[in-house]
């Protein structure tokens, strides 16, 4: 994978920066989802203070985990490939720079904006208009120092982990661009300059796509690198690799219209979003198989390797919740599971098993490469993994119980044809898979401070790995 | 490495980073134009441009779709402050059980003037795209202080600092150019008469009063069917 050539020096300082950020917001982003959880299930813990409700909150830990952990892990990880992968030092160590303190910028920008009730009232695109302007200088900086750095290479061939990022920065410059319009009104006050059903289909055009292409698209790049590199095995199929690649990048900005189904936007563009949502399976499943099948012939190395462990259980929750994904955009299913915590569940699967894992083992990896130091407590590893793996699974089973029951309590009629229950009733009999969902949450949480300590103590370390 | 002539077309993005680029920009850009730009010319995408066969509106009813006043406006922008969307929707699906727990399913019409739009994606609370009308204004109140006093279920947060925050005029008055300026039909009186509308109101009556409007303007004829 890296060049023949003698390595010049890389630009790791970038990259443990961001890396280190990166696993502090994790801890920031699971202590919101768990504040969040609470208040659902006791909503005292409102406080009755207007910067600590549930409607303020939640826009700062989505915000918190997608762009913040999410960003930090994803510009972290892709500098450090891009330069291992071309064998060739950043493009430029001031656009770098620029980029973290830029991004970190935005981040507390958030952190105080959210909270102070500044939103654009669009979900995942909550940021108002000042700070959308510096997210995209900021994404456009990180974007062409990365595509310098390609071109500077020292290899002929561009690793198929970079076409996804470069898929990841043209896709979220779009999607950023037109889903932000807006007229100023004040400083932290705009309008959607769309309206109605046309700013709901770029909105869910721009949410899928965040997903598509952030989280999924960006943490491809990763698996891409780090699987083969931990399991020190090349990757199982190119030609997969490339059918995959090009069927995912055409494929996924069509599925936002499955979030519109049955409502007031034009029958066809929701049942062509749910075609395409059900072939997407494919290229979906044709990254999960070919990370997956890397391991062949070294499946053993699951059970000395905690770091591997994270990886290839990651591609296991991609799998999972990519199969999941497509059946909730049939009408039929979707007719249910919509509106309910069911989608709550199914984003968690996705976002802590899938994205969490890969970039867990993607930061663990990097660490002792970065610091040129062992791993301070690989016990610990394996005990955030499990940790976090049973965090995951009461969060996800907890929420599946809760919204399919939602959904039926919704629409259950008794002989007469009278609907059964009130939409309060419904209400109440979620409380207790609230309180075990905030149990899920709390599990993560401690693997977050267990993976944040065992960091620490890596870094401070004194011993160098021989 | 090998320095062989680039036998195909993937093998030529692979080694051309600029090729690389456009050709994901341009394979990027095709779902997004087919399925968005359509919506903002074809005829039916809202109901009211429907015509009868002697060319009048089809459904004159939905010419009641109106601008928000600017209390309504303001009771708005408290809803997106509080981010209630992330709890409530406005879209009521055309199934059997929400026509009989929410009424009439929701229009694209409807939702015309709402920059951004509030259909939300998840009912932790109940559907409020017809909410209006459906409570008194005393309800609101006392449910919007203390939703467990009126709902003992409710998880929702008490929102008790609405009662005495006044409705900020001179921004209002700005946030209603605003809307003007993207196309939401307020007049130049309108804009003007922003004070007068809302002397003396607090954040509470604005909100009750966006709430009151939701799902008013259209008076639905009984067995008529606004989409194919």
């Amino acid at each position: 994978m890296e060049g023949t050539h003698e390595k010049e020096s890389y630009n790791f300082e970038i990259v443990q920066w961001f890396s280190v950020a990166a696993v502090i917001y994790l801890v920031v982003g699971a202590l919101l989802g768990v504040i969040i959880a609470s208040q659902l299930s006791w909503p005292a813990l409102n406080l009755d203070i207007p910067y600590l409700t549930f409607g303020r909150l939640r826009p700062l830990h989505t915000n918190a985990v997608i762009f913040a952990f999410g960003g930090c892990t994803l510009m972290g990880a892709s500098f450090y490939i891009v330069q291992r992968t071309c064998s060739v030092r950043l493009w430029s160590d001031k656009l770098a720079w620029f980029t973290f303190i830029g991004w970190n910028l935005v981040i507390v920008s958030a952190v105080i904006t959210l909270p102070l009730g500044f939103t654009q009232g669009k979900e995942y695109a909550e940021l108002e208009w000042p700070i959308d302007i510096a997210i995209a200088l900021v994404w456009v900086a990180y974007a062409f120092n990365f595509i310098m750095t390609i071109v500077k290479r020292r290899n002929s061939h561009i690793y198929v982990a970079n076409w996804f990022f470069i898929a990841m920065m043209v896709m979220i410059t779009y999607l950023h661009v037109v889903n932000s319009l807006a007229i100023p009104v004040e400083l932290f006050k705009s309008y959607s300059i769309f309206s109605g059903v046309h700013d709901a289909m770029i909105q869910w055009w721009y949410g899928h796509n965040a997903v598509g292409f952030l989280l999924t698209a960006g943490f491809l790049g990763i698996m891409y690198y780090f699987v083969p590199k931990q399991s020190d095995r090349p990757i199982y199929s190119y030609r997969l690799s490339v059918l995959h690649f090009w069927a995912l990048v055409f494929g996924y900005v069509w599925i936002g219209g499955h979030h519109l189904l049955y409502t007031a936007l034009p029958d066809w563009v929701g049942s062509l979003g749910a075609i395409i949502s059900i072939g997407m399976i494919i290229p979906s499943w044709g990254g999960a198989v070919n990370g997956m099948m890397t391991l062949s012939g070294a499946w053993d190395k699951l059970r000395t390797d905690y770091v591997l462990r994270f990886l290839i259980v990651s591609l296991a929750f991609y799998a999972m919740s990519t199969f999941e994904g497509p059946m909730m955009s049939l009408r039929t299913v979707n007719s249910l599971s919509h509106y309910t915590d069911w989608t709550i569940g199914h984003v968690h699967s996705g976002a802590l098993g899938w994205v969490v894992m890969v970039s867990t083992g993607a930061i663990y990896h990097m660490l002792s490469r970065l610091w040129n130091k062992q791993i301070y407590s690989a016990r610990l590893v394996n005990f955030h993994f499990w940790i976090h793996t049973i965090g995951i699974v009461i969060y996800i089973c907890a929420m599946w119980v809760s919204g399919i029951m939602q959904g039926l309590m919704w629409r259950t009629y008794d002989e007469y044809g009278n609907l059964v229950y009130t939409f309060a009733e419904s209400v109440a009999a979620m409380h207790p898979y609230y309180v075990l969902r905030t149990l899920g949450g709390v599990l993560v949480l401690a693997g977050a401070l267990v993976m944040l300590y065992n960091t620490v103590m890596t870094i401070n370390k004194s011993k160098a790995v021989a | 490495m090998a320095e062989d002539k680039p036998k195909g077309l993937q093998e030529k993005l692979e080694k051309n980073v600029f090729a690389l680029l456009l050709m994901v920009a341009f394979v990027l850009s095709i779902g997004g134009i087919v399925e968005i730009v359509p919506l903002f010319y074809l005829e039916n995408v809202l109901e009211d441009n429907a015509l009868a066969s002697d060319g009048s509106p089809r459904f004159p009813e939905l010419a009641g779709v109106r601008p928000y006043t600017p209390l309504e406006l303001a009771g708005r922008d408290i809803y997106l402050r509080e981010g209630c969307y992330a709890c409530h929707s406005q879209m009521v699906r055309p199934l059997r059980d929400e026509k009989e727990r929410y009424g009439h399913y929701s229009l694209a019409v409807e939702s015309k003037y709402d920059h951004p739009f509030q259909w939300g994606s998840k009912r932790t609370g109940p559907d409020l795209a017809r909410v209006g009308g459906k409570y008194s204004d005393e309800w609101h109140v006392a449910h919007l202080l203390d939703p467990r006093s009126m709902v003992p279920e409710s998880v929702m947060p008490r929102y008790r600092w609405l009662k005495d925050a006044p409705i900020d005029v001179v921004s209002l008055k700005k946030r209603v150019g605003a809307m003007k300026a993207i196309g939401v039909p307020y007049s130049e009186k309108e804009i003007a008469d922003v004070s007068t509308a809302v002397a003396g109101k607090t954040e509470m009556d604005a909100m009750v009063a966006y709430l009151q409007s939701l799902g008013t303007m259209v008076k639905f004829r009984e067995g008529r069917d606004y989409r194919e």
